[in-house]
This record gives structure tokens, sequence and C-alpha cells, in this order.
């Protein structure tokens, strides 16, 4: 019993987080990279080739990966060595740990089915700021411990108004295990409308992924990075150290995606069909193809938002924080209170 | 083995995973790249020329004001999840439902004060906010 348990797990952290979101990640860099061009009207990359096919630039992430691993693992003179070599590995860790309380299909689809599950993911996605932070102090570099301290500082204010616009969703199905919540969303409101957390919540999904964007120090919110004033963080990172950061980052456009499926797009639910998630068979795999095209559809979204949307300022992008999400979290909050009293 | 540590079990072997996917290409990259250093190359990247300043100095103090609110507005954060996940199930009873409701309404309240008393401060300014300050050089 105690080894199928434990091949079983090896099977789906293997297939969940390396086979779908590690590579999706990969993917998704050139994703980016081909959307950019498609939107600034120029034809992006397609110069990468395996024996003659090009396949739309489909292998630059092969490319790039053979570069960064053959490339010099530069370290500064001034840096401190340890920290310099870890913090990647504290970038990356966290976002590959947070898929495991994801469940992406119904059942015993999900790899630890934790009752604390939100609470692990914030727990978890908090420590991404060790990365950032020991990136820039490590690499003894001015402008890379500006990006730290500024990556630090924008990390820390939205964690807040995350943790405040979930409440809603935690109070509406009165759980924090992603799997309950999950389950919950199958039930159906005024017996047709699908009880999606974006239906009974939908001021909480947009404070939600602005602030996890936010989070994830991408475009308009790059301050951290800001590639063409400071560099950022990692400016004195190469090779593999600087590609973790990168990849880490790109895992946890995946990471926003499958959370907030999860939480507001039903995770593994087909509307009217089968909310219980016990049909088994073909249902059971349409319902986790339906979970990946969400968060594919999630993915693409937040590539849209960061190449249509320019960047903010950095007092910006505190006060958007602060004055305009924190406010508007908690009068989220009060009314779903107000709201949920009334109904019952 | 019980059935509740079995997701612990789990969840450990993802990090065990996680820790050694990000250790192996950090690793590997070191074996595989070459090493060659000299006096330029280490030195930190300001454009070709030489810092002038550490950069382990002090910060701007708004950066631990900012640490400060986030550990209590966290926290805050925090007390309320209880709340949310029990909120449902108080409510089946009149009683409970309405104290519930009330305490979240002053808890809020108690929020939004501590929230209005620090953007009264500016303490979450970050700069001048209108027409530039007039430099009079003299």
């Amino acid at each position: 019993m105690t080894l199928t348990f434990v091949l079983l797990t090896l099977a789906k952290i293997v297939g969940f987080i390396l086979v779908f979101c590690v590579i999706l990640a990969a993917i998704l860099t050139w994703v980016e990279r081909k959307m950019s061009s498609i939107i600034q009207d120029r034809i992006g990359p397609n110069r990468a080739e395996i024996l003659g096919i090009r396949a739309f630039g489909l292998f630059h992430p092969i490319a790039d990966m053979i570069k960064s691993f053959t490339k010099e693992d530069f370290v500064p003179a001034g840096a401190n060595r340890i920290m310099f070599f870890l913090a990647p590995a504290f970038a990356l860790i966290p976002t590959l740990v947070v898929f495991a309380v994801v469940p992406f299909g119904p059942g015993d689809l999900v790899i630890a089915n934790l009752d604390s599950g939100m609470l692990f993911v914030f727990a978890i996605m908090g420590f991404g700021i060790y990365g950032v932070t020991l990136g820039g102090w490590a690499s003894a570099s001015n402008f890379a411990m500006l990006g730290a301290l500024r990556g630090a500082a924008q990390m820390v204010s939205y964690e807040v108004s995350m943790g405040l616009n979930v409440v809603g969703i935690f109070a509406v199905f009165g759980t924090v295990s992603l799997t309950q919540i999950v389950g919950a969303q199958g039930h159906l409101l005024w017996g047709w409308l699908p009880m999606w957390g974006i239906v009974v919540q939908p001021l909480g999904f947009v404070l939600f992924l602005v602030a996890a964007m936010a989070e994830n120090k991408r475009a308009p919110f790059d301050l951290p990075e800001g590639e063409s004033e400071i560099i950022g963080y990692f400016v004195e990172y190469s090779a593999m150290g600087f590609a973790t950061f990168m990849l880490s980052e790109f895992i946890e456009i995946v990471v926003i995606a499958c959370i907030a499926a999860t939480l507001f797009f039903g995770g593994w639910q087909i509307p009217w069909l089968d909310p219980t998630g016990t049909a088994g068979g073909w249902i059971t795999v349409a319902q986790v193809a339906f979970f990946a095209f969400k968060v594919l559809f999630l993915c693409w979204f937040q590539m849209l938002i960061r190449w249509t949307v320019p960047r903010f300022r950095y007092d910006q992008v505190m006060s958007l924080g602060w004055k305009v999400l924190l406010p508007l979290s908690l009068a989220n909050i009060l009314v779903t209170a107000v709201v949920l009293a009334l109904v019952a | 083995m019980e059935s509740q540590t079995l997701p612990y079990v789990a969840l450990a072997m993802t990090i065990a995973f996680a820790v050694f996917i990000a250790m192996a290409i950090l690793v590997l990259n070191r074996l595989l790249g070459p090493r060659r250093t000299n006096a330029v190359k280490g030195g930190p990247f300001e454009c070709g020329s030489d810092p002038i300043d550490s950069p382990r100095k002090r910060l701007n103090v708004r950066f631990y004001a900012v640490a400060i609110f986030f550990v209590v507005f966290d926290i805050e954060a925090v007390f309320l999840f209880p709340w949310a996940v029990n909120y449902r199930e108080l409510l089946a009873s009149p009683v409970f439902g309405a104290i519930a409701l009330v305490e979240i309404v002053v808890f809020l309240g108690v929020l939004a004060i501590g929230l209005w008393y620090v953007w009264g401060k500016g303490a979450l300014d970050w700069a001048f906010d209108g027409p530039a300050p007039r430099r009079d050089h003299g």
C-alpha cells in the first residue's frame, strides 16, 4: 500500500509539475516572444532549427536551455558566494512546491490534499521574496540592491491585498481547502448558473489577478526588474542563475493561472456535468483537460495584459497597492458579509 | 501509515523534488560552464565606471515603513480567515449570525481607521505629487 502510494505520488509530481507546468512555462517563454512580436508587427523568433525544421521558432526554448547550461556561471568579486549561488533556487523552489496543493482533476488527482490549502499557498508564495532579496543583496551591486529593495517592498505590499481579497471566497465557500472550494463550485445558483468564484466574487477576481501579477513582478509591475533603467535584482547573474530567475517568473505565471482557475473558474468543473467528480472514465479525462484549458487561457490572458498595458512608475505601483487595492479588498469583504447575511 | 499524514508525505516528496530540480540545474551549470575570471570582470555592473560607494548602506526609511505596515495588515488578514471559514455556519443561527456580522463590521472598521491614519500621515506617499519643487541656483 505504501509503495503504491509513493509511486502514485511520484507519477503525479512528474506528470503535473514537470511535464505540464515546467514544460508549459518553457513554452510560455516562446509564446511571450511570439505574442509581443505579433502585437508589435514583427516576425519574432524563427531562426532555431532542427534538421531544417523551424516550427515557427518553437525550438528557441531548447536552444536557450542548452546555451544557459554551457555559459559561464559568473560570480562578482564582492559577492557573498553561497547566497549568490542559492538565491535562484530560493526563487524557483517555492513556485514548484505550490503545485502540490492544486487539484488538477476530481478525487485523488491532487498531489497533497491539505486542509490548509490556500493558507499553504500563501505561506509558500511568501518564500519567493527571499530569492529576490538575497539575489540582489548577495550581488554587492548598487543596481541589484535597488531592484531587491523594490522587489521586497512591492511583493510585501501586494501580499496584503492578495490575502485580503480571497477572504470573500473563503466566506462564500466556508473553507480554505482548494479541493473543497472546487467541489463547492459545482453547485448551481438559482438552479442554472454554476457557482464559480468569478460569479460570486467578480471584484475579488479582478483584485486577485492584479495583486498576483504585481506579486510576480511582471510588466506593468516590473519595477524590481526595470529593464530600461536599473536592470533589477538579477543584473549580476548570468547563465543558469539568470535563467532560473526567469524560469521561476514564467512558472509563477502558471501558478497564478492554476490558483485563479481553482478559486474563480471552478478548477476541473465542467458546468452542469458531473459536479461531484465521481463519474470516472472519459468524463474525468475531459475534466482534467478542461482544467488545463482554463490554465492555458489564464496564462494567455496574463501575457496579453503584459503586452498591452503601459508600465507604472514606482510610486504609482505602491499607491495602487495600498490606496486602491487594499480599500477595495476591505469593501469587498464587507459587501460579501452583508450579502451572505441577507441571503441566509 | 495514518491517512491524515499521507498528504504531508506527498508534500515532503514534492519539496524534495523541487529542491532536487533547482540544485541540479545550478550545479550542472557550474560543471558545464567555463570559468575565467579577471579583476575587471569581477567588478559590479555600473556601465563600466567604478562604484563610488558600497550597496550595503543605509536604506530609505520608506522601505522600513512598508515592512511594518505589511506585518500589521497581514496579521489582521490572518485574523479574518477563521471568521470567513465559519461565517456561513454562524449565519445558520440568527443570534450568532448577527454577532458575526457586527463583529466583522467593527473589525473592518478598526482596520479602515488604521489605514486612514497611515494614509493621512502621508506614510503611503512615495513621491511628491504635484508640480516639481523649484530649484533656485544661487
